[in-house]
């Protein structure tokens, strides 16, 4: 199977000499297989070969101006208009992009030409400085292939971005004499003004047959669901200007509109809009009267004030997008790159990558109908909502519109998950700021299903040689009436466990694994054996425990199934004073951790803990022979975000007299070592999951002024 | 010899050193990249000019993007819709929205006309409109129609299909061409192209249609709906299949399907490959030909071998026991497989080119299923194990989700349907794709509440939010007196002594008015006095001047401690969506009546939490007074001590966890005599563990009684199924009644 990726051997050439040897015949033997060595070396030196490395690429070293010309007869054939009714299925071919392991498509890039007519004028300027950026971007990608016999996708390098800058039949001609044209298929067309005057068509007015468009200004009648790519009009300004990303808090301005070229209608409603509220609405306009030498697209002005664009987009909440001549505008781009939440008013845009992007959670879309309504819908959105569409519409633009080649990669990578849909990108990795990303948790066991209790909990108990107390621990759990499996991890490989005949014999299956080490992680390891949800990790030497603890620990699970569910508590504390974390026994008000001695928790932690363990926190354990309670409390605590749960009172695990014996230097060095666990796992983790509570699972019952009898858990053990 | 010996040794170090200097990298690559091929990779040229290279537009055309004189909005908004005719119908061209915002939402249903057949489906639809909040029996202001005509089945050879339609639909005079209207589609077109065809004209109507074809669907006007069965439950519906998540995923198969093979016709080509995947072991693909009359006709030489294998496995049962699932396309798009693998937790694989999957708009399919091409279907087994095993279980759950959010019903479908519609004509106030795929799913998440996340109860782990730590102390007063009782005085004393409590807010639900400020205690919190109708539902009325996300609801009889509610507060921060309180009932099945029947007696177990003392989130105010049918509110003003009912049934329905209950002082008197109501029909049988028991006992219960157990079978009805779950533990502070000094405890007092 060719999941796995493939796996090289680093190792290196293992020719040692041995050099006691006093055969000559293996000297020579040896010096002539060196030499011969050395020969292929020279070989390969001076040879047109394919050894590759990524920094000596061969980078052509070439003008625009010198790209080789080609004549386009009048003649030559022109590809039919775009079809509407193409669809991945229909007008893509799938074959060509296979099956492989690591779920890319191969993209190739006609190399550049200058294309001329029968006259030998200029079809369109050859390359614009962006487009150049997009295939330098698409060239340096994971996508790129230089073999069109091994491409999926293909680019021309002819340049559609701008409809007004080419001729539109010639261009199309030009398109039609691609090596691998057939009529389009798999060809991806760049292009971010579409459509001319007088009726700026919302899709390229190239001819293009079956080829797939990445537009900027799709309409709902234009845009093919899910085969064309909407995409932004890239704003060169944000490669020009730096705005940093402003905090929240409030701005000067409400609503802003800063659009230079609105029709005069919509302008007289925002006109109308300002008079209404006052000086929380601005709109400006271009300037009448700046002196020479001031760009006049860096300006913007009410009445006579002047204002610095796009500066002023920072100091309003909401900033109008307006439908213009073409649907896509450009100035979107500038408005998230200032963290200023766009107010898009363009009925049946699509906005850009909209086909992965929640445009809800980072704009307003308010139908043309609506404008005179805008500040009050705008005003019933709460403010911390505001905050994080503002946070959200500056990722965006960092993410998908701030360059070229963002924008490339995006497109890329879309058409690409319509191809691997199993390998695709998640909406919550296509939407979600890195600061959500990192604080949001995404619970591996988010169905809230309470486990039936038919299905019982199966036992593990983690030995070494304490063969007696084993023996009671098995007889004890086997008392529980959910019990479904006992398994015994049996982690001496010096001794052999005992004969089947001397094991308790108890009404449930008992199976003994034998481990390979004597390792802690054994005790978490997901072994085939458990067939149940529920797992009881138990010491063995934890005899204490009652049947109706057991089974109510159980019962408890059951309605939480995604935690850790045990009996004595442990809490963590910052130490103020020596600045880190430390570890808290007994006594407290509050509980942060349970011991593993004995807990109930899901299997899948199993899993997690074997497998998918941060940094080198396992082997750590292993190594030290201590806390893999503690690091599976901040594995459960990390993924689910949620605390665990101590039930009944139980505070230790042995008699209270035994801390006595054992000494208060041991127990302060015992608490020493595992504040230094939980330091260290917090810097792994790098950061503190634990969740503190107040709380504790007791039976409904418990301690209540009632028959005993009666009480579904009455013997609850204390301490 | 030692100097020969010498010289080679040191020509042997040299040439090694020189072979590893200026070889040995080259060869140890060419050596592990042999496979690669011969020539060097071209990439994209670095131009020498490219810094001098003009931008593709001025900055001044794109700021100025064309003229801006040319045709006015409103022109064009005409010319677009003579333009684009009904099969391109769009929101903003074929419906009118205006009619939606005199009267909000609101949906009509033609009258049911004499004569008219209307199948069992259909009628199954048009009562779940009828149910739904939505509904309206005022075509004038209505905002959606929807015809009684049985529309479901379009194909002409079937016996369902209703005959001269366009002119029945045409001859209505609310019809205006299709104008906002819905039309609700199962089966069109009909052997042997199966086109889509309706065999009427729906002008301008919304189709809401299964086996919708991606170029014929209208996006973001047409709804793409599941292919159900006739037997689907109107509402409730069962629960998904999965009872187990474990990883790596134990099902004894990866991949099954069991169908029909076509041996000609549309759909054939996908079908008749179906077997090539088969390999018996964990992928088990079976196909028959064994299917409609002339099937020995066209038999070919796989039929007997294939139908011999086809009878060894029952569907059902590869159903249960296999990971992914099949769903190819059948004679149409779409089929009733889809629904059953969601179901069965069997992770649906689409191979059905150009579906618009159902509820597209809403629903991230690529959560739930793996859309496979058609094309590839001899990818799809190595496709699909190469799926890590986290994903599957993320995948499998993702499935029960959906089914349950937004499938298991009849209810659940149209009403979806209903609110992808609603949340169009307010782009501003409709939910994110996250609400539609995040538990609790969209048709429990009220965007006219909130569309902020944080707002909400369910999604603070998601975004790292926490819920704020200050409540709202509700009171709810009803005494007759017109004074102020010595119990809601010492109440208001104990709940501002909370350093949580933010505000008092007092529903005043008496005839006389409440006293003059002046009487009140002086507190340090705000105290508001709200004067409320005398009606019980009022206590979940979202008032404005709830602002806390918490709100501990109380009864002005409710006896408290300040440490009681600072303790109770500190477990609902910890479980913010569900109920967290005080006196408990717990509901069981009386097998002898046959009926549901509730207890408040002592017992083992707890499914309701009263809310005379109970933290919750303050949406379920909303959610109780906007998302429950006018029908289920007015219930609990009827019946008495039915609203506790229904908002803990409210809440298990979105939780589908059971409420907490937290360490109670003392009885509580209210307690008391509640807990006399419910029980009263068992008086005098001793307290038993268990309820079932207990609460049959005593047939001549009190009317109270019987209410209360009505109010909760009404309840069972409307919700189709019982969504109150129990629990068997009770949340008590760490060292609760623990032998150790009380010094050392935070909530001593709770122990007395």
């Amino acid at each position: 199977i060719m999941c796995a990726s493939a796996k090289y051997n680093t190792r290196g050439p293992a020719l040692i000499p041995r050099m006691k040897t006093k055969h000559r015949i293996y000297y020579i033997t040896l010096f002539s297989i060196v030499l011969l060595g050395l020969i292929a070396t020279g070989m390969f030196q001076f040879w047109p070969h394919s050894i590759e490395s990524s920094s000596d690429w061969t980078v052509e070293k070439r003008s625009v101006h010198d790209v080789p010309v080609v004549k386009l007869p009048a003649d030559s054939p022109i590809p039919e208009r775009g079809d509407l009714s193409c669809r991945m299925h229909t007008c893509f071919d799938v074959y060509r992009c296979g099956f492989n392991p690591k779920n890319k498509i191969k993209v190739y890039i006609y190399s550049l030409k200058k294309y001329v007519d029968e006259y030998g004028t200029l079809v369109s300027n050859t390359i614009s400085r962006e487009y150049n950026e997009l295939l330098t971007a698409i060239s340096d990608s994971e996508f790129y292939t230089d073999d069109v016999n091994r491409a999926c996708l293909f680019v021309p390098s002819i340049d559609v971005l701008n409809q007004n800058a080419l001729r539109i039949k010639e261009t199309a001609q030009a398109l039609a004499q691609l090596s691998r044209w057939d009529r389009g298929t798999n060809h991806l067309l760049f292009n971010m003004l579409p459509g001319g005057p007088p009726d700026y068509n919302t899709a390229l007015d190239v001819p293009r047959d079956r080829a797939l468009l990445a537009g900027g200004g799709f309409s709902t009648w234009t845009y093919r669901q899910g085969y064309d790519v909407s995409i932004p009009v890239y704003s060169p300004l944000s490669a020009e200007v730096d705005l940093p990303e402003r905090g929240p808090g409030p701005r000067r301005y409400f609503i802003l509109s800063s659009q230079m070229a609105l029709h005069p209608e919509y302008r007289l409603e925002l006109e109308a809009l300002q008079a209404e509220n006052g000086e929380s609405v601005l709109v400006l306009d271009k300037c009448t009267n700046l002196s020479d030498g001031v760009p006049a697209v860096r300006k913007r002005c009410y009445k006579n004030q002047v204002f610095d664009y796009p500066q002023v987009l920072q100091e309003s909440t909401f900033c109008v997008v307006l439908r213009g001549a073409r649907l896509g505008q450009a100035v979107l781009s500038d408005v998230l790159q200032a963290g200023c939440v766009p107010v898009i008013i363009a009925d049946s845009y699509i906005l850009p990558f909209s086909e992965v992007l929640d445009w809800k959670r980072a704009s307003v879309v308010i139908p043309e109908e609506k404008m005179p309504e805008m500040y009050s819908i705008l005003q019933s959105i709460p403010q911390r909502q505001i905050e994080e569409m503002q946070r959200q519409a500056r990722w965006f633009w960092e993410a998908y519109f701030r360059s070229m080649k963002a924008i490339a990669l995006a497109t890329l990578q879309i058409i690409n998950d319509r191809i691997y849909p199993y390998a695709a990108i998640s909406y919550e990795e296509w939407n979600d700021p890195p600061a959500v990303k990192w604080s949001s948790v995404s619970n591996p066991l988010f169905l809230p299903l309470i486990p039936p209790q038919s299905q019982g909990f199966t036992a593990v108990v983690l030995t070494y040689d304490r063969v007696e107390s084993l023996f009671r621990v098995i007889t004890e759990v086997s008392k529980v009436p959910s019990l479904s499996k006992l398994l015994v991890v049996w982690n001496n490989q010096n001794k052999s466990p005992p004969e089947d005949s001397l094991w308790p014999k108890i009404r449930v299956p008992l199976k003994v694994v034998r481990t390979a080490e004597n390792k802690l992680s054994n005790r978490f390891f997901p072994y085939d054996e458990i067939e149940t949800e529920a797992v009881l990790a138990i010491d063995d030497d934890i005899i204490m425990l009652t049947s109706d603890e057991l089974q109510f620990g159980y019962e408890v699970w059951r309605e939480f199934p995604d935690r850790l569910v045990g009996y004595p508590g442990r809490l963590h504390l910052w130490d103020h004073e020596m600045n880190k974390w430390k570890y808290e026994s007994e006594w407290t008000n509050e509980v942060s951790m349970v011991l593993t001695g004995a807990a109930f928790y899901h299997k899948y932690f199993n899993y997690l803990y074997t497998y998918k363990m941060p940094g080198d926190i396992k082997n750590w354990v292993d190594a030290h022979m201590n806390c893999e309670d503690i690091a599976m409390n901040f594995l459960v605590a990390n993924v689910t975000g949620k605390s665990v749960i101590k039930v009944t009172p139980r505070k230790k695990f042995k008699c209270p007299e035994c801390t006595a014996i054992d000494g208060l230097s041991l127990d302060q060095t015992h608490m020493v070592e595992r504040s230094e666990c939980i330091n260290k796992f917090a810097s792994v983790f790098g950061t503190m999951p634990l969740k503190v509570v107040e709380h504790r699972a007791d039976p409904v019952l418990y301690k209540d002024d009632f028959p005993e009898k009666l009480k579904s858990f009455p013997n609850i053990g204390s301490l | 010899m030692q100097t020969r010996k010498k010289f080679i040794f040191l020509t042997f170090l040299a040439s090694w050193l020189l072979l590893f200097f200026f070889g040995g990298d080259q060869l140890r690559r060419f050596a592990f990249f042999s496979g690669r091929k011969a020539e060097a990779p071209r990439s994209w040229p670095r131009w020498t000019d490219q810094s001098l290279l003009k931008s593709f537009a001025e900055p001044e055309e794109l700021q100025r993007d064309g003229e801006p004189a040319l045709l006015s909005p409103r022109e064009r908004r005409a010319a677009w819709l003579s333009a684009y005719r009904s099969s391109r119908c769009r929101m903003e061209t074929c419906f009118d929205l205006s009619r939606c915002e005199r009267n909000g939402f609101k949906v009509f249903t033609y009258p049911q006309e004499r004569g008219q057949p209307v199948s069992e489906t259909y009628s199954k639809i048009l009562s779940s409109i009828e149910r739904s909040r939505y509904h309206t029996a005022r075509p004038e202001e209505a905002c959606l129609f929807i015809l009684s005509i049985d529309t479901l089945d379009r194909d002409r050879l079937s016996e369902h299909y209703v005959r001269d339609l366009e002119e029945k639909i045409h001859s209505s005079p609310l019809w205006n061409g299709g104008r906002n209207h819905l039309i609700f589609n199962l089966y069109s077109g009909t052997w042997p192209s199966y086109g889509g065809e309706l065999g009427f004209d729906p002008g301008h109507a919304i189709l809401a249609r299964a086996s919708s074809d991606s170029r014929s669907f209208r996006p973001g006007f047409d709804v793409s709906i599941p292919l159900f069965p006739r037997e689907h439950p109107q509402s409730g519906g069962e629960r998904g299949w999965l009872q187990r998540g474990s990883v790596p995923p134990k099902k004894k198969f990866l991949l099954v399907f069991k169908g029909k093979r076509y041996l000609t016709g549309i759909g054939s080509g996908t079908r008749n490959a179906l077997h090539h995947i088969h390999n018996g072991k964990d992928i088990i693909s079976l196909t028959t030909c064994k299917h409609g009359k002339d099937w020995q006709k066209h038999k070919d030489t796989r039929c007997d071998k294939d139908n011999v294998d086809y009878e060894r496995f029952d569907y059902q049962e590869l159903l249960h026991n296999s990971t992914f699932c099949i769903v190819p396309r059948g004679r149409r798009l779409g089929s009733f497989r889809f629904l059953e693998a969601l179901q069965a937790a069997c992770i649906p694989v689409l191979l059905s080119d150009g579906w618009e999957l159902p509820f597209a708009e809403a629903i991230d399919w690529g959560k739930a299923a793996v859309v496979g091409s058609e094309r590839l279907l001899l990818q799809i087994p190595s496709a699909v194990r190469c799926i890590h095993p986290e994903r599957v279980l993320a995948f499998q759950q993702q499935t029960q989700f959906l089914w349950d959010a937004y499938f298991s019903s009849v209810d659940k479908i149209v009403h979806t349907t209903l609110e992808i519609i609603k949340d169009r004509l307010n782009p501003h106030r409709s939910r994110s794709r996250l609400l539609w795929n995040a538990l609790p799913g969209g048709l429990l998440v009220l965007p006219e509440f909130s569309t902020h996340l944080g707002d909400f109860p369910f999604y603070y782990l998601h975004h790292g939010y926490s819920p704020s730590k200050k409540f709202t102390a509700f009171i709810r007063a009803v005494s007759q007196a017109g004074s102020l009782s010595q119990p809601i005085l010492r109440l208001i004393q104990a709940v501002s002594g909370s350093q949580h409590c933010a505000q008092i807010v007092v529903l005043w639900s008496c005839e006389k008015p409440p006293p003059p400020s002046g009487k009140w205690p002086q507190s340090s919190v705000p105290l508001t006095i709200i004067q409320g109708r005398r009606k019980l539902s009022d206590r979940f009325f979202p008032f404005g001047a709830i602002q806390t996300d918490a709100v501990l609801s109380l009864d002005e009889d409710t006896s408290l401690s300040t440490s009681e509610v600072d303790f109770a507060f500190s477990v609902w921060l910890s479980f913010p969506e569900r109920i967290v309180g005080f006196p408990t009932q717990s509901h069981f099945w009386d097998a002898e009546r046959g009926r549901w029947g509730c207890t408040s007696r002592w017992t083992n177990e707890l499914s309701m939490v009263l809310t005379a003392a109970a933290f919750y989130h303050r949406y379920y105010h909303s959610l109780f007074t906007e998302y429950l049918p006018a029908g289920l509110r007015e219930l609990a003003d009827g019946l008495a001590a039915c609203e506790d009912i229904v908002m803990n049934a409210l809440v298990a329905a979105v939780t589908k966890l059971p409420p907490i209950k937290v360490t109670q002082r003392k009885q509580h008197k209210e307690g008391v005599a509640r807990q006399a109501e419910c029980g009263e029909g068992a008086a005098g049988t001793p307290p038993g563990p268990h309820p079932a028991a207990a609460g049959a006992g005593g047939a001549g219960g009190g009317r109270r009684l019987w209410q209360r157990q009505d109010c909760l079978n009404q309840l069972v009805n409307w919700f189709g199924y019982m969504p109150l779950v129990s629990s068997r533990l009770r949340l008590d502070p760490v060292l609760f009644k623990d032998q150790v000094s009380v010094l050392r405890k935070k909530y001593p007092s709770l122990e007395k």
